[in-house]
């Protein structure tokens, strides 16, 4: 057996038989076992030699870089979240048979997203998008209150309408390199597409690609087509707002990639890098502007997701070597913190029984703990030295000022307007009377320092071998 | 001249769809909406016939035969009894008027048709007028979940656009996956539908009354 069929297998396997498994203690950990096997094989598959392409599978610089983050995220993530479900059985908020259903299909969401990232085929990429799609709106609905079922059913049909528009631009893409490369499956192979990019018909390629980044960008959560996010993420159990935010929008994105890179690979074509370069600082500045209204905790941080996508596409809409360098780190930073901060919310809100802004105070009086480590993630995702989001936010500015000076200001104002907001709302959280109760915390903060340690590392010394790596990736994406 | 008859009728089907996607968008009750809707289905279902006959590619009938059963049969008769037992089937909420909308989705056709064949001129002439066509539906599908607030209408609205998608799936000669893919989308309708008569979802979602649906229910049985 290959890594890549241990990384699609053992997610199968296990969301069978957690469909099975009564008794949600034991589901919980092997739901953790499960997401960790998934990991070693994922680093089995960066260390080992790799396999060559196939009609379905890839494997290369690029989307090892997603695989290992998304399931070193899902590792994590399933260890916060055995420790989440214990509380939200304690308050009935969930029962023992809703996690058997949970549990299942966290694992099919795995499924759908490692298999999406290790696709090499437009059809299998985005079949694999709808099944991880499909499985998070189902968690996503899983407190059956009005607001959760109102949230899954507007991310259902945004994400339904994205994935369709998607589907069309995969079928004109398809159409377009059908007289190139022939009928049937060849078609529909991204590294034949992308071999034979330069005879393919640039009309066709730029509509499709218009369809595509409309489709794929609505999971993603780009502005104007985010409406769907910051419900989801608000109403969902917290493990799935972090792996929403750490992990879903990714898979989005590098599908997004795979297709600016055919575009790329083309002369002929539009260049997509300007819509992406639109859309991303529209989401920036839309997302910096909306953080400063929000009453619920997770609803501001879902905007702050919003707020790094938009720098990420802005990042790889600029492209070059630098920028794409850039744009990929940031993305790692992004998921390593946003889900870490998610994990310490996610423990906050049920200590304090609300996910209300305006019920979270004095944290450092009242825990301690938890407190600063929500600072430290919130400082780090506000760009502050010395952790790595600070180091990227960096590279995409310096390498924006030196080609387009313009843009450049408007990514600070954007980033500025996301600083003030964060800051400003931190200050309320840690200091003050504390409000609500002062239970102690049962928390987990394994994972939660773990991904801030990971993320202070790379802002003080990115080793040698990892820039190596992604400047290999960068380099892929042109 | 057997190619030129392959031709028309696939033409004829293709056009078809786009004429009852209009028929869709001024039906002003849910329950003729679904019976338009079951329509289109079976419009599909032809066209996608014809389409694996002229192409010979067998798998393409079995895509048909899904449209045809599922589509035209399960769904709206599924649909047909939420919306009885919900009482909605009387009027449906429209934000805009039914003539600007059309005038709207006549636009909207005038637009994918250009672009269509201007964009597509290399390719065949079957397989672009398809794809216009095809983005046609996918276009007026959009039009009308954005002017209609009923959870249902939407749905039935995003099946129509999805229609749209298999038209051009099966128009694309030899394209793999097109089964899986009109499977794929099967499950994902089934999810909604199942959503919404589960969820109960009334109105738009602003205006979801749990507790009302539970007393209106009672008041009927």
């Amino acid at each position: 057996m290959s890594a890549v069929d241990a990384i699609l297998l053992i997610p199968a396997i296990a969301a069978a038989i957690l469909a099975l498994l009564p008794g949600y203690r034991l589901s919980a950990r092997l739901n953790m076992g499960a997401s960790g096997l998934t990991f070693l094989a994922a680093v089995a598959l960066l260390l080992l030699p790799r396999p060559g392409p196939s009609d379905y599978f890839l494997v290369d610089d690029l989307n090892i870089v997603f695989i290992v983050l998304n399931t070193f995220v899902g590792f994590t993530a399933a260890t916060f979240s055995a420790s989440y479900i214990g509380h939200e059985i304690e308050t009935g908020r969930l029962t023992p048979v809703t996690l058997r259903f949970y549990h299942a299909m966290y694992q099919v969401m795995m499924f759908g997203m490692n298999m999406a990232l290790l696709s090499n085929n437009i059809g299998l990429m985005w079949v694999s998008v709808e099944l991880a799609t499909l499985s998070t709106v189902l968690m996503v609905g899983l407190y059956r209150t009005h607001e959760a079922l109102e949230a899954a059913w507007k991310y259902f049909i945004l994400g339904s309408v994205g994935i369709a528009l998607a589907l069309f631009g995969t079928i004109l893409v398809y159409m377009a390199a059908q007289p190139v490369l022939g009928e049937g499956t060849p078609s529909m192979v991204w590294t034949n597409l992308l071999a034979k990019a330069a005879q393919i018909d640039p009309g066709i390629l730029n509509l499709a690609f218009v369809f595509l980044m409309l489709g794929y960008g609505t999971k993603v959560g780009l502005a104007p087509l985010h409406a769907w996010l910051p419900d989801a993420h608000a109403e969902g159990p917290t493990p799935i707002s972090a792996v929403l935010s750490g992990l879903l929008l990714n898979v989005a994105l590098y599908a997004v990639l795979r297709f600016k890179m055919l575009m790329t690979a083309n002369p002929a074509t539009l260049s997509p890098g300007p819509l992406m370069v639109a859309m991303g600082l529209a989401s920036l500045l839309f997302a910096g502007l909306m953080l400063y209204r929000r009453r619920d905790i997770k609803r501001l941080f879902a905007y702050s997701s919003i707020e790094h996508m938009g720098i990420i596409v802005f990042a790889f809409g600029m492209g070059g070597p630098l920028a794409n360098f850039a744009g990929l780190l940031h993305m790692v930073m992004h998921s390593l913190t946003k889900s870490s901060i998610f994990f310490s919310v996610g423990h906050i809100a049920q200590i304090k029984g609300s996910q209300r802004i305006a019920a979270i105070r004095g944290l450092t009086q009242s825990h301690p703990k938890l407190g600063w480590s929500l600072a430290l993630g919130v400082l780090a995702i506000a760009g502050l030295p010395p952790f790595g989001v600070f180091l990227s936010e960096f590279l995409v500015v310096t390498s924006t000022f030196a080609r387009a000076p313009g843009l450049a200001l408007l990514l600070v104002l954007g980033l500025l307007l996301a600083f003030g907001a964060l800051i400003l709302r931190l200050t309320g959280f840690l200091f003050g009377e504390p409000e609500g109760s002062l239970a102690p915390a049962k928390a987990s903060f394994v994972p939660i320092w773990a991904h801030m340690g990971l993320v202070l590392l790379a802002g003080i010394h990115l080793p040698g071998a990892m820039v190596a790596w992604f400047e290999a990736a960068a380099k892929l994406l042109g | 001249m057997m190619a030129h008859l392959n031709f028309d009728i696939a033409h004829l089907l293709a056009g078809g769809l786009v004429l009852v996607s209009f028929m869709m968008i001024y039906q002003d009750r849910l329950s003729s909406l679904l019976d338009v809707f079951a329509f289109h289905a079976v419009v599909l279902s032809a066209s996608v016939a014809w389409q694996a006959h002229i192409q010979d590619a067998p798998h393409l009938y079995i895509t048909a035969a899904i449209a045809l059963i599922f589509k035209a049969l399960i769904i709206p008769t599924a649909l047909g009894r939420i919306v009885q037992r919900l009482g909605i089937h009387r009027e449906v909420e429209t934000v805009v008027g039914t003539g600007l909308t059309m005038l709207a989705g006549m636009g909207l056709v005038a637009l994918s048709i250009l672009l269509m064949m201007r964009v597509t001129a290399g390719a065949d002439a079957l397989a672009r007028e398809d794809l216009a066509f095809a983005l046609s539906v996918v276009l007026l599908g959009l039009l009308m979940m954005v002017t209609r607030r009923n959870a249902v209408s939407q749905v039935v609205g995003f099946m129509s656009l999805e229609n749209g998608l298999i038209l051009a799936a099966a128009g694309a000669k030899g394209m793999p996956l097109v089964v899986e893919i009109s499977v794929a989308f099967s499950v994902l309708i089934a999810f909604i539908v199942i959503g919404v008569f589960l969820f109960r979802i009334r109105e738009r979602f602003d205006t979801v009354d749990m507790g009302a649906m539970d007393d209106f229910r009672g008041e009927q049985q």
